[in-house]
């Protein structure tokens, strides 16, 4: 069996930060493994500009975005096996993959990066009564139509959901020629940026729905209308506000799903709240040696954040393979928290083994204003920041760092509190 | 006077702004900013809004069976022009090898910007 330090699963902007990172680290043995014919994952389909404010200090486009990536990856010489499927990692870290030119193959990796990003939420899970015509698409691969393929696949268009491709698409669709009626969100408020609502919704008079779902879908063979209602606090509809609007398209922007049936078959442990695997601070997964990083591990919003923690999961494999990242995982304290956060990523805290500073992400679970966010080291306050506002749309960090351990010595517990300021 | 009701999207904060007209259309006042950057973002957007416009185009002959290239405006663009550029750019077809930063179309819709490609097809 052929024998390959680092396996990366996945060639986005997560796959592609981690392979040059594990390099940069010293690493020479990585092979990266694409589904796609191409590198660059999702961001192909992103030709929207926004991408790489933080990183590059410009606003690029998801291609030229993964583009950079693309050539630090190519620079340094690293393998990328494109159209290959990986289909299944063994918990001893045995990747199995498949290709036109291989067939099915093996690999036994001495490390794992999973960077498999993330897959829409299905039509399924939405619950809408009435026929299946067609016209229903998600947001994602109508984005991939128009964008890639050069399809429209409508003129009159209701979206539901104002996650942000729903609003990307509300725009696109609209300057391509489509009459985007309305913007249906289920929530008091979007989980879509602010910058997306004002240049997607507001530039051009669509009009955004809050507290609004769809509660039918008419047309037998086609979409031809779907009437949307207003929702009570308990996502009810409210009998009397049900308003129609004709259409031949309904885009479903309803959330994204970490993409896990390979991390669930090689038994890694998925947290119920990110659908994610659980990771430590190294964002090695309850497997030894399987990393995760990106979309794979918690829905990003921003490219950057997630080059950044594949960067930080690479460098991580790269020490493993090294023997350099201690084994013993016993020390691991479970990252506390209070007031607002839904879940962190990491989930639990070796201080013995964090390195110089681990970024802390999280994300809360409704609008909250006015708030401090602060950080105990058992009863220590180490950090205390003011928060304006927060919200589920925007993830939150907090950079914790090794000398607040040393600083405070023997640590047990390790709690993240928002409270009101 | 005239008062335009708008949302800073510079931060998650939101802010909303109120910019107050003057007669002539000069700005009098922005009020609602937390920062100096609404100051600035409210100005501009009541003054001179502008915005990157990003689209794609057929492309033929290309190795991949590519059939979009992604473009964009080189720079920002002013917002009342969107829909110009976009039909300015309706009828091309550029042919492959495209690299990211060539010219598809120059001074697309007059506006004095080119629109470049943002993606490489050979
Ligand atoms: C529509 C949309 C708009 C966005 N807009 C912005 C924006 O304006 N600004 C911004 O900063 N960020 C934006 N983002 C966020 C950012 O683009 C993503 O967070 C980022 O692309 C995630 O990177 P990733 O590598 O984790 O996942 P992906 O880009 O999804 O890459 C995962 C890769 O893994 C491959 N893969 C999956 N399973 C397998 C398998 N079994 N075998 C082999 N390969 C596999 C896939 O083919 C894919 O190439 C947007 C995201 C979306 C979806
Ligand atoms: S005014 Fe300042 S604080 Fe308010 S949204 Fe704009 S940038 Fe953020």
């Amino acid at each position: 069996m052929e024998k390959v330090n680092i396996v990366i699963v996945g060639g986005g902007p997560a796959g592609l930060a981690a392979a040059a990172a594990a390099y940069d680290a010293g690493e020479r043995s990585i092979l990266i493994l694409e589904r796609d014919s191409m590198l660059g994952g999702i961001l192909n389909q992103c030709i929207h500009n926004g991408f790489g404010l933080h990183t590059f200090k410009e606003e690029l486009t998801g291609p030229e975005y993964a583009k950079r990536f693309e050539d630090q990856v190519e620079a340094r010489g690293i393998a990328c096996k494109l159209n290959t499927m990986v289909m299944d990692i063994s918990p001893e870290k045995v990747v199995t993959a498949m290709n036109r030119t291989d067939g099915m193959f093996t690999i036994e990796a001495g490390a794992v990066v999973l960077a498999m990003g993330c897959r829409e939420r299905s039509r399924g899970a939405l619950n809408i009564p009435g026929y299946r015509p067609a016209g229903i698409y998600s947001a994602g691969t109508a984005q991939r139509l128009v964008n890639i393929e050069g399809f429209m696949p409508g003129r009159e268009v209701v979206i539901l959901g104002s996650g942000d491709i729903g609003l990307i698409m509300a725009r696109r669709m609209t300057l391509e020629g489509a009459k985007v009626k309305v913007v249906a969100e289920l929530m008091p408020y979007s989980g879509g940026l602010k910058r997306n609502i004002v240049q997607c919704l507001d530039d051009f008079g669509i009009p955004l729905k809050l507290s609004h779902t769809v509660v039918d879908i008419q047309g037998k063979d086609r979409v031809t209308g779907v009437t949307i209602a207003e929702v009570d606090s308990r996502n009810k509809p409210i009998p009397g506000t049900e308003e129609f609007y004709s259409c031949d398209t309904l885009l479903l922007s309803c959330g994204l799903l970490p993409e896990n049936e390979l991390s669930r078959q090689a038994g890694v442990a998925l947290s119920p709240v990110t659908n994610g695997p659980v990771v430590n601070e190294s964002l090695e997964t309850s497997i030894p040696g399987v990393f995760a990083a990106g979309n794979v591990l918690h829905v990003h919003d921003l490219v950057d954040y997630v080059s950044e923690e594949a960067a930080a999961a690479g460098r991580n494999a790269a020490a493993y393979v090294r023997g350099d990242l201690v084994e013993d995982r016993s020390h691991e304290i479970p990252l506390e928290f209070a007031g607002g956060p839904r879940y962190t990523v990491p989930a639990t805290l070796d201080p013995a083994k964090m390195g110089d500073a681990v970024t802390i992400r999280f994300r809360v679970g409704a609008v909250m204003k006015n708030r401090f966010v602060d950080l105990y080291l058992d009863d220590e306050r180490v950090l205390h920041r003011r928060r304006q506002v927060m919200a589920p749309g925007e993830m939150e960090e907090l950079v914790l760092k090794k000398s607040m351990f040393e600083k405070h010595g023997e640590t047990s517990r390790i709690t993240i509190r928002v409270e009101e300021a | 006077m005239e008062e335009r009701n708008l949302i800073c999207i510079n931060c998650p904060m939101g802010c909303p702004l109120t910019v107050t007209l003057g007669d002539d259309g000069s700005v009098i006042s922005v009020t609602g900013n937390t920062c100096p950057r609404g100051d600035a973002y409210g100005r501009k957007e009541v003054t001179n809004p502008t915005r990157i416009v990003t689209s794609s185009v057929p492309v033929s002959g290309a190795k991949s069976g590519m059939a979009m290239v992604s473009v964009k405006t080189a720079s920002d663009i002013p917002k009342g022009k969107i829909f110009d550029v976009v039909s300015d750019i309706k009828k091309i077809t550029v042919t492959a090898p495209v690299h990211i930063g060539d010219i598809v179309k120059a001074n697309v819709a007059g506006t004095g910007i080119d629109m470049i490609a943002t993606r490489d097809v050979e």
